[in-house]
């Protein structure tokens, strides 16, 4: 789906040994020697092996693995804060990997923002002079510089704080003043180096959808390094899993929960809650029986007896969803001589999207004697989700 | 009749090594001693001009605005006790000479720390150096000032600064290395150059540690003061001399309290300082 997109970072065949002369570890590498056995008989420690992908205007790519999987040389690579010993790196088709220190530092300040772990905010600065940092380092005039950084500081909803330092605000705030800092530049690319993860829990996803919000309207090009695979499925457009410094499997988070390539990734998605990754899609059957905003009261009741339900959803001729109604309901109208059952509809049922997830369906699916409705954005009736089908689609994990 | 192995001429070596830094930089030297004891007799005739009570009356106000009222208080009432002494032109001279030597050893201090810390190779060669520096007994740097400068603050000038130069170095270099690996990295990768970086993020940073530097350069500035009186340097040191020279214990004893207000002044406010950079 991705491939007809514009291509941001293009990242090829890139190795990083640590040491001035890496020739013989990037020999054993060539002849597939893994890591730990390199550093055992070169004493050369390998940092990334042999990576390769693309990262696409757009998109949010997490590169995901445990420490020391080489997913923090990988992003440093990128902006070259780690100069790569191998391999080539082309930022907008421009490949970077060459480019002399001044050309260099251009690249930095045109085309990247950057978020840290540990918030690396300047702590001498407010956190105004804080977003201000990289428009100064670009030598933009001082009333632009405010309004910017004053700009970016409202986005990342911290308006009020500008002249706090950065030890008067909680973690979360301090992150959301190092995601400022970065979208004030106005670079294409966010790379965030694990941005999350000094976060507690609730705050870290109150992030994520943040992020994921922001995003929406600013469309920026975002390579996200983290160590947990729910932030991983939660925000990722596609996932990359490195280990050992190489790639193991990279696609979308359904992909790489649903077909995992390797044992490695098996186990790593294994305790994974797997209700917050598939969708209702996944769990999304026809409608048995439905019936018509125009049917009597005794045609509802047949279709229901047919089908043995207690109740049955009803639509309009179009297909848009209606209602629903009871096997009591129908036989009180029947009994009152309702010819159309159109006007004792239970009408406040209700619905799911098909991109929903499994985990925000189940409150919703628990007190409803009907199948929960999943309509699109017509508010058409494309299947419902049943009680059954939920748990058979989270026993299957999704695998098809 | 034992074999008697020749004494290594370590000395001849470093007279004769003087004695032609003498000759070569003479012109140099006495143009720096014009210049310098200018400048000390400058700023000592400048605040001696001032009635004394309007002295105490600023220095007080500076501790107030700098380290808060107690400090103020303490200020204004050593002075005006050391005026009572009869110690104000000696105080004078000697406060003269400490903030000058300061001054000049932060000027050449905090450059080459800033270069010790970018470099691994000067560091390398400048820690050793202060080391030496360090450990030599202060007196022995009395000694080639004299041909050097002659008799006189110039020469206690000289030899305070090599004395009290060392922390001003070594706490600036510190405080430049231990910024925090994390905010260098975020300098570079918003592209700043190398000047940027140490103008916008390290020297800010290490402010705090640099001023530590300087508050212990003013102290060892003013213990050197005081052994410079051997020199002629006047001052306080020189009150406690002749004390000594006299044995008038009493004397001694009022120039030696003297001494000590003088260097809790400078150093509660020179801390608050230092302290203040840190907290923003």
């Amino acid at each position: 789906m991705s491939d007809d997109r514009t291509v941001k970072i293009e990242v090829r065949n890139l190795s990083k040994v640590f040491s001035d002369s890496p020739e013989p570890a990037l020999e054993l590498l060539e002849q597939r020697v893994p890591k730990d056995e390199v550093l055992e008989r070169t004493g050369l420690a390998v940092g990334l092996d042999n990576v390769s992908f693309d990262l696409y205007q757009g998109e949010i790519l997490v590169v995901m693995g445990l420490s020391g999987s080489g997913k923090s040389t990988l992003i440093r690579c990128v902006n070259r804060l780690i100069e790569p010993t191998t391999g080539s790196i082309r930022v907008d088709g421009e490949d970077i990997t060459d480019v002399p220190r001044d050309e260099l530092l251009r690249l930095r300040r045109d085309k990247f923002g950057m978020v840290f772990q540990q918030f690396a905010l300047f702590p001498h600065r407010t956190i105004q002079g804080n977003v201000e940092y990289g428009l100064e380092v670009q030598k933009v005039e001082p009333a632009e510089r405010a309004e910017k950084a004053r700009r970016a500081i409202e986005q990342v909803g911290l308006a009020g704080w500008e002249d706090a330092y950065p030890n008067q605000l909680s973690g979360g705030m301090q992150q959301r003043a190092g995601l400022a800092r970065a979208l004030a530049v106005d670079a294409d690319i966010l790379l965030m180096d694990e941005a999350f993860s000094a976060l507690d829990p609730l705050i870290r996803r109150d992030m994520q959808h943040e992020l994921v919000a922001l995003q929406e309207k600013l469309q920026k090009t975002i390579l996200f390094i983290s160590h947990d695979l729910d932030e991983a499925l939660n925000i990722g457009d596609r996932i990359i899993l490195m280990k050992d410094g190489a790639i193991v499997q990279s696609g979308t988070p359904e992909e790489i929960l649903t077909r995992p390539a390797t044992e490695y990734v098996e186990r790593f998605v294994e305790n994974v809650d797997i209700s917050k990754v598939l969708t209702a899609e996944h769990a999304l059957h026809r409608a048995r029986a439905v019936a018509y905003c125009g049917d009597g009261p005794v045609t509802a009741l047949h279709k229901m007896k047919e089908e043995n339900l207690s109740a049955i959803l009803v639509v309009r001729t179009d297909f848009r969803l209606a209602g629903m109604i009871t096997a009591e309901d129908a036989d009180r109208a029947r009994r009152d001589g309702v010819d159309r059952i159109e006007s004792v509809l239970q009408t406040d049922l209700p619905t799911a999207t098909r991109d929903e997830h499994l985990h925000d369906l189940v409150n919703r699916l628990a007190g409803l004697s009907v199948p929960l409705p999943v309509v699109d954005a017509d508010h058409k009736l494309l299947g419902v989700v049943s009680k059954g089908g939920l748990l058979e689609a989270l026993a299957e994990g999704g695998s098809d | 009749m034992a074999f008697e192995i020749p004494k290594f001429p370590l000395d001849d070596l470093i007279d004769d090594g003087l004695d032609w830094l003498t000759d070569a930089m003479a012109g140099a030297t006495k143009a720096v001693s014009r210049f310098a004891e200018t400048g000390i007799d400058a700023i000592v005739d400048g605040l001696l001009f001032l009635p004394p009570w309007l002295l105490i009356i600023v220095v007080a106000l500076v501790a107030w605005r700098i380290a808060g009222r107690r400090v103020a208080l303490f200020s204004a009432a050593g002075l005006a006790f050391l005026w009572n002494l009869r110690l104000w032109e000696p105080t004078i001279e000697t406060f003269t000479l400490v903030i000058f030597s300061t001054l000049v050893a932060v000027m050449i201090g905090l450059p080459l720390g800033i270069w010790a810390a970018l470099k691994e190779r000067v560091y390398r060669v400048i820690m050793p150096v202060l080391d030496f520096m360090q450990t030599m007994p202060a007196f022995v740097y009395l000694i080639p000032a004299i041909p050097f400068f002659g008799l006189g603050p110039v020469s206690a000038a000289f030899a305070t600064v090599i004395f009290s130069m060392p922390p001003a170095i070594r706490l600036t270099t510190l405080g430049i290395r231990q910024v925090p690996p994390d905010l260098i990295e975020a300098a570079d990768a918003f592209g700043s150059t190398p000047r940027q970086k140490l103008l916008k993020v390290q020297l800010p940073v290490a402010v705090p540690t640099i001023m530590a530097g300087v508050n212990q350069t003013i102290m060892l500035a003013l213990s050197m003061v005081v052994i410079a009186a051997m020199i002629g340097a006047g001052g306080l040191g020189g009150e406690v001399w002749k004390a000594i020279q006299r044995l008038q214990a009493g004397d001694g004893f009022e120039a030696g309290i003297a001494i000590v207000i003088l260097a809790m002044i400078l150093d509660r406010i020179t801390q608050k300082l230092a302290s203040r950079a840190e907290h923003g």
